[in-house]
């Protein structure tokens, strides 16, 4: 039953991904051995704390690593093409036709002199070989669709003219425009007011499902995610700790990372006089401790901990965690 | 008994001075040079009991840090009053306010940026006191900002770094302790772990909780999360561009929200326990800008039940029963609420 999804061939495949940045204090293994599948229209939700890699993860997809950082090793499939070692011309046609970014701050994100409209019809433009007016129509269209209305108008506006909210709607808009199959969106609404984000949000899962798209949704906020996503992965100092079935991670989380992350978030439910919090901070990512990297703020952990590294295997249901004691397995409360 | 703190219509208004072009305009023809002035908060009233916290909730620019600000008197209110501990400190200038500061101390949002990055962490937390004590004494400061960063769970080796040493919930700990320092009766707290990762954050609330029951402080907390406010709050304020449109006790505010940008905001706010929301009001459009206020009522512009008198009267915020108030029209008209 977990196998559903890899046994089906998935639009994107990360297979052993290593990013390490040469810095002069030391590499930082910012992603080391990350793997995962993304099926055609799924939703994954990446998630983790700062420093975590998440967002190394989409930029290395994206093949935007810039020195000192490196991809050392594995293999990104986009339908079997190995994005990894393609070149900048193929990844420069790639980016924006078959992979859209959509990123946090929709201030920076779309450049200040031009209009909308421009911006819109470069995509348009570089991507596709339709005419003028074809374009423009369909610019208007894309606009309409994520709600902006006197869309023509609008093509004449600049960024600064919109609301943090609109920006992003434009922002959402132009990643869809050329139907990409693949979107990945960084922390797409982090920036936003909560009522803001919550249109964002459905807007966006709106989209992905009409143009039949996939999405890999990179956030630290936990309630984002487990409203908009099927399946969960969580980082944790640049591996993959855990990951399943949205509803599985969220209600019974087998790695004592994710338990901490969501027992953290104070719950209305059951008010109780003091938070459980995870203990202690992140490691030095260029200075791990041996064994488990969460090992010294883990209350399970036991002496194996310290000596081997847990690897990522099946738990239940459709879990997957590297946990060598991990939650609900056997022999626990 | 004097609440610790009372505001009384609070109102803040920033004028802007852009070039002259920008404020000419026409009427009929005639040329006229129009003020900007940003209502950021509009008649403002609270108060707060020793020991109690009250949060602030609503989006950017609804005025929640403005009021903050004001009330530590960082800005200069433009009109109502700010009274501690029955002391009017309206009109107080800065020698007069000196041991006002003993009573009332700021906790900020970017522990990167209310750090002095040149100074140690010991002379951060021992600053605030050594104003209020003077230099003769910083033989027992220096023993009181020992016990205080032990306290805030940090130790005496700590001190001699500088805040980049630190991470941001590290940094944050440094400024609870500097708050500390002078045993104020009031924190004034704005977004204080908004900045910080999930796993850091309830150590910080549970660190401020903590901190309360053994001092007695009564918090004034600014957030725009609503899951950390109904973990730390008692009682709780919505503000909308600048008006209190709700005020109530924690639990009634999260199971009966009277005001419909209260209801909407606790719909909106995602959560990882879905079952809770049983009705969702969706709110379309932007808040207007503070620049211009709507007339009447200033949620008219996207209230899905507004009606003509919302736009031609402004309500005011009136008791509705058990400590909770709400500035609606529905009130009045309860028939029209048709959710």
């Amino acid at each position: 039953m977990t196998m559903q999804s890899e046994s089906r061939d998935p639009l994107l495949s990360v297979r052993d991904l290593r990013t390490w940045f040469h810095t002069f204090s030391g590499v930082v293994k910012a992603v080391n051995d990350v793997s995962f599948d993304l099926a055609q229209g799924e939703i994954m939700g990446l998630v983790g704390e700062s420093g975590g890699g998440k967002s190394v993860v989409g930029f290395s997809i994206l093949g935007l690593i810039d020195p000192p950082g490196r991809i050392e090793g594995g293999q990104i499939l986009l339908d079997g093409e190995d994005l990894a070692k393609a070149s900048e011309d193929r990844l420069r046609k790639i980016r924006g036709r078959e992979i859209a970014m959509i990123f946090q701050d929709p201030m920076t994100s779309l450049n200040p002199v031009h209009t909308i409209g421009r911006q819109m019809d470069e995509m348009l433009r570089l991507h596709t070989d339709m005419d003028e007016a074809a374009r423009r129509k369909r610019c208007i269209e894309m606009l309409e669709s994520v709600g902006i209305s006197q869309a023509e108008d609008r093509l004449r506006a600049y960024p600064h003219q919109f609301s943090g909210g609109m920006r992003q709607r434009v922002v959402i808009a132009i990643a869809m425009l050329a139907h990409p199959r693949l979107i990945i969106a960084d922390e797409p609404t982090t920036a936003l007011d909560v009522t803001i984000q919550s249109q964002i949000l459905k807007l966006m899962k709106r989209q992905v499902a009409d143009h039949g798209a996939s999405m890999i949704l990179v956030t630290h906020d936990l309630a984002v995610v487990s409203e908009v996503v099927d399946k969960i992965t969580v980082l944790y100092c640049g591996q993959v700790v855990e990951r399943g079935d949205v509803r599985d991670v969220i209600s019974a989380p087998s790695h004592p990372y994710t338990r901490g992350l969501i027992d953290s978030i104070p719950n209305p439910d059951h008010r109780q006089p003091r938070l459980s919090q995870i203990p202690g901070t992140v490691p030095d990512i260029r200075n791990l401790p041996k064994g488990c990297n969460f090992r010294d703020r883990c209350p399970r952990a036991q002496a194996l901990c310290a000596q081997e590294e847990p690897k990522l295997s099946p738990t239940r249901q459709s879990l997957f965690a590297a946990c060598h004691f991990p939650i609900g397995t056997g022999g626990d409360a | 008994m004097n609440a610790m703190l009372d505001v009384e219509g609070l109102e803040q208004r920033f004028h802007l001075n852009p070039g002259l072009l920008d404020r000419l305009s026409f009427e009929g023809g005639r040329p006229r040079l129009k003020d900007l002035v940003v209502h950021a908060v509009n008649g403002v009233s609270f108060s707060i009991a020793k020991g109690e916290v009250l949060a602030l909730v609503g989006e950017s620019g609804c005025g929640k840090s403005t009021v903050a600000k004001t009330i530590a008197r960082i800005y200069d209110p433009s009109s109502g009053r700010i009274r501690i501990e029955g002391e009017d400190i309206t009109d107080y200038d800065h020698a007069k306010l000196l041991p006002v500061r003993a009573k009332m101390q700021m906790i900020f949002q970017d522990p990167f940026a209310s750090l002095n990055p040149r100074q140690k962490v010991r002379d951060i937390v021992a600053e605030p006191l050594l104003q209020q004590v003077g230099d003769g004494a910083r033989a027992e400061v220096a023993d009181k900002t020992e016990a205080l960063l032990a306290r805030v769970g940090l130790n005496a080796e700590h001190g001699g770094r500088y805040p980049h040493q630190f991470s941001g919930g590290q940094r944050q700990r440094i400024g609870i302790a500097r708050a500390l320092s002078v045993n104020p009766g009031l924190i004034i707290a704005d977004e204080p772990v908004s900045a910080l990762d999930v796993s850091i954050q309830a150590q910080i609330l549970n660190l401020m909780m903590d901190l309360r029951d053994e001092f007695g402080l009564a918090y004034l907390f600014i957030s725009h999360d609503l899951s950390v406010v109904h973990h730390i709050a008692d009682r709780i304020g919505v503000m909308y561009l600048g008006f209190m449109v709700e005020t109530a006790p924690r639990d009634q505010l999260f199971a009966r929200p009277r005001h419909p940008y209260t209801r909407a905001l606790l719909s909106a706010a995602p959560s990882i326990r879905p079952s809770r929301m049983t009705e969702e009001i969706e709110l379309t459009g932007e808040v207007p800008s503070a620049l211009s206020l709507p007339t009447g009522c200033c949620f008219r512009t996207r209230c899905p039940f507004a009606w003509d008198r919302c736009a031609v009267e402004r309500p005011v915020l009136q008791d509705i029963g058990d400590g909770q108030s709400a500035a609606c029209h529905l009130i009045d008209e309860p028939e029209r609420d048709n959710q």
